[in-house]
Parts: structure tokens; C-alpha cells; sequence
């Protein structure tokens, strides 16, 4: 996967929550990279779906998916509004993840179009694939059933950033320009500085001289070329900031860094009317006006709907209605999406594991592997089970609601087994002597006794899944995790809190409903 | 009523039961007496099928208990336990009408029977609404009897009813359960330690040790004549004790 910066100025907190939020997004490559082709249960299922719906690509939703960053965002917005123009329904996935999820999805029919990247596909879907050009990689996507449009015209790749005002001056439009300036001090990321595409092969590539070179974070970086530290930098070609920082990118002349051409992949069973309204796109987007684009979403935080819309209208004359919602819309609608998960996890987690935990009561030796096997589930982390239910469950809602409801499960059987086994011998044996069924004394007398225990694991569920569910984002399930997942995208301390401060008052609330509720569930005379 | 035969019952290591043979027969009081871990509950919970022995056999009216027919004869004993057993989710009331609406009788036969038993137990009408953690140790007893007594059962089990009182509750309810026993006729087989308690429920004491059942008689019977070593010494202890 390319792995792509955030950008934007240094705050604490975010970088924290970068430290954090990086190896977790790492895991993203595991299960798909284990699996090339998606699974092939999975294709069936989708064609079943199409089948049994009876509905073909023309009359159901075109699905749109992006990457987690701002620029496949505003590709997606892009893409939506074409197509919206041409009569066609389409719904926009965004953020779903990286190059290996939106690819994966793409072949399982459960998206139909992305952008992508030329390099990305030749150095790492078919990295094994020798694909001199653009012919090759036509034929080799055609081999996997997906068509594209050609390249849209800007080509974000690696580039080498200057202040404008001091390249100006000193004269400097091409790499092979600094050739002449040997004592100019650069500033590289410490990736680019180890990257075997990075510095030393540009260098070398080149000639350059230049040998005072400091290894420091991009944060730093732009401040650094604005204030002259340090007079050349390493960046992404369609970078927002380059337009903010007022910066030079230097023509790679001599052509060293590979082609990131951008690109619309799509399913070659998308209606051809669709197809041609994609490839009013192919050219029409240069580095500048991809810069400027990515420059109002993150840096003006116009929303990507809007900057794609003001796109559409001024180069191809399009007019397209942009519904941006209100801050209370989106919030209506990601707490309707969390509470969905949430509750139907749940309830699925419930019903099972509430005869689980008696089971488990019942018969000890089976009780012990089940509490085994629940406990097991629990030491999962969480976005790793997440990002194991995809190849089972694709995106969207349903992995993140299977994951939740595994989730789920241990407090409840643990809770109803301990509720059931806590209670007293001689009360177990009254209820026996009595001559009720067994039946009826786990219905009458036990599990009214282990009520409150088994209220208390299903209140632990409940509030452990309202934070777990934040992660459902991550595979386009929605709900409070996408305002924070696209905050940390756009550096917005606001819209990250749009997500984290809903879902922790939900779980107050939960926790307070939960207190209520012991009083009407718990029986009276066990409050005494 | 009730033969017990060749009873063997072993607890994991620990033998409780090591060959009894005990026929009870109908409306008779009968006291199983003896040190703490003889074991006289043991007896008393294999009688109601709550265990089941190694070897040896329970009949209950002639039948065998069994599996298949464990429940019905459950329901024609009465058991109570030494904490009274209740369940402290429900009210006295429900506690004691839970059999009956398990066995699908009405309400108004139900509350008949209460009424009745509220009255054989002296218990007062308003004790029905508490919950057991809300009644005092005497009152737990009394309706755990009421709750024992509730389908008219053949046979009554008591295992220590008397063993958590007060002296004085103690002696209240000493007298009454006496008065009940005589005035219903029932099959008791009471189980207790103390042998003054068993002398003035019965004359038929049964003294076990070590997993056997070393002398049956009167009170007298064992003081005057008794069969072993044992014997001697338990009941000169208890009159001991009664003398200090």
C-alpha cells in the first residue's frame, strides 16, 4: 500500500492518535494480502444477490469507493456527481481503507468503480506482473474483468518541493537544475532517505551533490523551506500543501519517480453509458487543479462533495446538485448507523449466549469449553477480528456487526454462568425438592436469581461495543467512527469529536438505561 | 412409607453412608439423630431423591424412586432445611403457592390452602407480602413449612428446622411443630443433633455414626441400654451439656 502522510500543522493530539492509529491501519494489508483473489464464496454470494434481486448494474446503486484519504475522496465525489448527471443512482463508500480493500471489494462486485493509481498497479497489485504500459495494464485488468478510463490527467508521485519565491531567484524549475547549487541544505522524511527509490537512487539518478542532508518529519518540513532551514524537500506531487505553502515542485526531468497517473477502475459489467460519463474526466485534471482541490477539503474544509461539485461545474459545465448535510443531519445519521450496530450485534449476542452461559452452568465440562472458546474470541484485538471478517462478510455493516456480536458474547456467558453457579445449594435443592421441572426452576428460580448478574454482562457488552463499534468505520460500516476517522483524515479536532464525544454520552446513557432497567428486571426481592 | 436397603453412599473420598436398612412406616414421627457428619441429612436427602446411592434402594409407598417418577413423588413430601430454603425473589406468598401453580391448581383453592396454613402455622395474614429477607428466623421456618405442607403431602422431612433459632423462637417453634405433627398425622422423619429436641418429638430415635445406624429405640431405651460404646458416651455428653 502507498503509504500516504498526513499533512497539515503539528498538533499533539493528533499525532498521538497518528502513533496509534498507524499500526493499527497496518494490519489492513494482512488478510487480503493472505488471499490474492477474493474468496470465492464471497464472489457467489455477491452474484447471488444480483441474481435473486433480479436487478442488473442499470437499475440498482452504482457503489463508489475511496481510500482513506482526502484526494481518493474527492475522486469518489467526483465520480458520484458524473454519474448522478447522467441519470444514474450512485452511493459513495468513502474512506473505506486501503489499496488492498477497495481492490478486493472492486473484484467482489461490492463496489463497482474507484480511482486508482498507475504505480500502485503496477508495483503492487500486479507487482509479480512485468506490464510495460498502458496497453499491458489494460489487458492485465481486463484479465480480473475490471475496465478503466485513462489517466485523468494529474500524476501524484513523489517530487522534490521548493519555496517558490527562493527557486525563483536562484533560477530552478527541474531537478537537474540543483545540479548547480551544491551547498543547498534538504530536509527528507526519513522513509524517502532509506526508500531504494527514494533519495539515494535520485541522487544518483541525477548526479546531485549536494550533501547536507537532515532526516525530519513533514510537519517540520514545510515551516522549515518557508523559513529557509532548509531549501528542498521530498513531497506528494498533488500535496494541499503545496498550494498553502506556496511551493515549487521541480520537474522530474529525467524521469526517475514511477508513474502515479490517477485512473477510474470499474467493473467491466458497469452500463456503457456509465463508463462513457467517466471518461469526461480522463484529462481534465492537471497537478495544479488537483492541488487546489485537495487544498480547499483539507486545508479551507470545504466539504469534498462541494470542492468536486465547483470542479465539475467550472472545467466540464456540469451543474450537479450538492447536498451537504448539516452537522445535526450527519449526526442523526451516524448515531442511527450505531445504534444499528450496536443493537442488532447485541441482541444476535443475547440470544446465543444466554443459553450458552446456562449450558455452561449445566454442564461443566462443556462449560469450560465454552468459556474457553468465548475467552479466546476476547483476546482478538479488536480491529484485527474486524479486518478478518472481511473476506467472510466483504464491507460495509455486516463484518463489523459479526465482529461485535463475537465480541459480545464473553461477558454474557461468563456472567450468566457465574450468575446461575453462584447461587446457593440449599435453594437450588429447595426448588428440586419442591418437584418442579427442571425447566421450571431454571425459568422461576434461577435465572431470576441470577438476574442481576446477567444484567451486568450484558451492560459490560453494551458498553464495550458502543467504543468497539467506532472501528466499524474502518470497513464502511459508518456510525460515530466515521466523523472521527475523517477528522483525523482532515487534522479537524471538531469533527473528530463529533464522533468520540456522541459515542461516549451514548455509552453513559446505555450505562444509566442499564440501572433503570435492573430495577424492572431484578427482582424485588433481591434489591431489599 | 418409606424402606430404605443396603444404602451405600460415598462422597468422593469420604464414605457417608456405609450400609443402612430403615423402614418408616406411615404416620409415624421419626428423629435421625447423631454427630455432625454421621450422616443423618444424607439419609434424609437420599429419601427425596436429591441424591441418588452407590448401591442399596429408596421406596417411597412401595415405588422405587426412579427418574421417571421422582417429581411426582416429590410432590408428595414435604422438605425443609435448617436456613428454610426460600427463595429471596419471592414474596412468602409466592414461595409458598409456587408448587401449587407449578401443578396448575387455581387461585382460589390456593388461597384456601394458604388461609389453612397460615392458621396451623400461627403466622399472620401481612407476613405474606414480605419477602424472606424481611422476615425473622422463626418466620423463615414457619413458612417454609407452610411451603412444605402445601399439597398436603404423605411424608414431611425436616433437616435441622430448628438448628439456626434463638433459644426462646426455638422453644416457641419447638412446641408448635410438635402440636402440627400429632394434629396432621403425617410421616416426620426429623433430622437433629440435639437429643433433648429429638426425646420431645419422638419416640422413635434413630442414632447413627460413621455411615451406620448403631441403635434405634426411646430416649430411655438408649440411655438405659445402650448397645455400644458410642452410645453411652453420646448421650451422657448431651446430658452433660443439658445439666451446665
Amino acid at each position: 500500500m502507498r503509504r500516504r502522510r498526513c499533512g497539515g500543522l503539528p498538533r499533539p493530539a493528533l499525532v498521538a492518535m497518528r502513533v496509534l492509529l498507524l499500526p493499527l491501519m497496518s494490519l489492513w494489508a494482512l488478510p487480503c494480502a493472505a488471499d490474492e483473489a477474493p474468496p470465492r464464496s464471497q464472489q457467489d454470494r455477491t452474484q447471488q444477490d444480483r441474481t435473486q434481486q433480479g436487478r442488473t448494474p442499470q437499475e440498482r446503486t452504482l457503489q463508489v469507493g475511496s481510500k482513506k484519504f482526502t484526494e481518493s475522496v474527492i475522486l469518489g465525489e467526483l465520480i458520484s456527481h458524473l454519474l448522478a448527471d447522467n441519470g444514474f443512482e450512485a452511493a459513495h463508500r468513502q474512506e473505506l481503507g486501503g489499496t488492498r480493500l477497495l481492490w478486493n471489494a472492486l473484484l467482489a462486485g461490492e463496489i463497482d468503480i474507484y480511482a486508482e493509481y498507475t504505480g500502485t498497479l503496477r508495483q503492487e497489485i500486479f507487482a509479480d506482473l512485468e506490464l510495460d504500459d498502458a496497453a499491458d495494464l489494460a489487458a492485465a485488468l481486463a484479465a480480473e474483468g475490471i475496465g478503466t478510463t485513462g489517466p485523468l490527467g494529474f500524476n501524484n508521485t513523489y517530487a522534490l518541493g521548493m519555496d517558490e519565491d527562493f527557486a525563483h531567484s536562484i533560477g530552478v524549475r527541474k531537478i537537474s537544475d540543483l545540479r548547480r547549487y551544491p551547498d543547498l541544505v534538504f530536509g527528507f522524511n526519513n522513509e524517502f532517505l532509506d526508500r531504494g527509490d527514494g533519495w539515494p537512487s535520485l541522487s544518483a539518478h541525477y548526479g546531485l551533490p549536494q550533501k547536507n542532508i537532515r532526516g525530519l518529519d513533514h510537519d517540520l518540513a514545510y515551516p522549515a523551506l518557508v523559513s529557509g532551514a532548509i531549501r528542498a524537500t521530498d513531497l506528494y506531487s498533488t500535496d494541499a500543501e503545496i498550494a498553502f505553502y506556496g511551493l515549487r515542485t521541480l520537474e522530474d526531468d529525467l524521469g526517475h519517480f514511477p508513474d502515479y497517473q490517477a485512473l477510474i477502475l470499474y467493473r467491466q459489467d458497469l452500463p456503457a453509458k456509465a463508463v462513457s460519463a467517466l471518461r469526461a474526466l480522463e484529462g481534465q485534471i492537471d497537478d495544479a487543479a488537483m492541488v487546489a482541490m485537495n487544498a480547499r477539503a483539507k486545508l479551507d474544509r470545504v466539504a469534498e462533495s462541494q470542492v468536486a461539485a465547483d470542479f465539475l461545474r467550472q472545467t466540464l459545465q456540469v451543474e450537479v446538485e450538492v447536498q451537504v448535510e448539516s452537522r445535526w443531519q450527519r449526526l442523526a445519521r451516524h448515531t442511527r448507523e450505531h445504534l444499528m450496530l450496536v443493537g442488532l450485534s447485541l441482541l444476535a449476542a443475547l440470544l446465543l449466549a444466554i443459553p450458552c452461559g446456562v449450558l455452561a452452568a449445566k454442564l461443566p465440562r462443556l462449560g469450560q469449553v465454552l468459556l474457553a472458546g468465548v475467552g479466546i474470541l476476547q483476546t482478538i484485538p479488536s480491529l484485527a477480528l474486524l479486518v478478518f471478517m472481511i473476506p467472510f462478510f466483504g464491507i460495509g455493516a455486516p463484518p463489523a456487526l459479526v465482529a461485535l456480536f463475537l465480541y459480545s458474547l464473553l461477558p454474557i456467558v461468563r456472567n450468566t454462568h457465574a450468575g446461575l453457579h453462584g447461587i446457593a445449594p440449599e435453594i437450588r435443592e429447595s426448588a428440586a425438592a419442591l418437584g418442579l421441572s427442571p425447566w421450571v426452576r431454571l425459568r422461576r428460580v434461577e435465572l431470576p436469581l441470577a438476574s442481576r448478574s446477567i444484567l451486568a454482562g450484558i451492560k459490560t457488552s453494551a458498553v464495550i461495543n458502543i467504543g468497539t463499534a467506532t472501528l466499524g468505520a474502518l470497513v464502511g460500516a459508518g456510525g460515530y467512527g466515521q466523523p472521527i476517522l475523517t477528522g483525523i483524515r482532515l487534522d479537524d479536532v471538531g469533527l473528530i469529536l463529533e464522533g468520540a464525544v456522541p459515542a461516549a454520552l451514548l455509552a453513559l446513557l446505555v450505562q444509566g438505561l442499564f440501572e433503570v432497567a435492573e430495577k424492572v428486571v431484578v427482582p424485588k426481592g433481591l434489591r431489599l | 412409607m418409606l424402606t430404605l436397603r443396603g444404602i451405600h453412599k460415598r462422597f468422593a473420598d469420604t464414605v457417608a453412608l456405609a450400609g443402612v436398612d430403615l423402614d418408616i412406616a406411615g404416620g409415624e414421627t421419626v428423629v435421625l439423630i447423631g454427630p455432625s457428619g454421621c450422616g443423618k441429612s444424607t439419609l434424609l436427602r437420599l429419601m427425596i431423591g436429591l441424591i441418588t446411592p452407590d448401591s442399596g434402594s429408596v421406596h417411597f409407598d412401595g415405588q422405587p424412586l426412579q427418574p421417571s417418577n421422582i417429581l411426582a413423588l416429590r410432590r408428595r413430601m414435604g422438605y425443609v432445611i435448617q436456613s428454610g430454603g426460600l427463595f429471596p425473589h419471592l414474596t412468602a406468598r409466592a414461595n409458598v403457592a409456587l408448587q401449587a401453580r407449578f401443578v396448575g391448581l387455581e387461585d382460589d383453592p390456593i388461597e384456601r390452602r394458604i388461609d389453612e396454613l397460615l392458621e396451623l402455622t400461627h403466622l399472620p395474614q401481612d407476613i405474606l407480602e414480605r419477602y424472606p429477607v424481611q422476615l425473622s428466623g422463626g418466620q423463615r421456618q414457619r413458612v417454609s413449612l407452610m411451603r412444605a405442607l402445601m399439597l398436603d403431602p404423605d411424608v414431611l422431612l425436616l433437616d435441622e428446622p430448628l438448628g439456626a433459632l434463638d433459644p426462646m423462637i426455638r422453644a416457641d417453634l419447638q412446641r408448635d411443630l410438635r402440636a402440627i405433627f400429632r394434629r396432621l398425622g403425617k410421616t416426620v422423619v426429623l433430622v437433629t443433633h440435639d437429643l433433648a429436641e429429638a426425646r420431645y418429638f419422638s419416640q422413635r430415635l434413630v442414632l447413627l455414626n460413621a455411615g451406620r445406624i448403631v441403635q434405634q429405640g426411646s430416649y430411655h431405651q438408649l440411655l438405659q441400654s445402650p448397645d455400644d460404646d458410642f452410645v453411652g458416651r453420646f448421650v451422657s455428653a448431651q446430658r452433660q451439656e443439658e445439666a451446665l
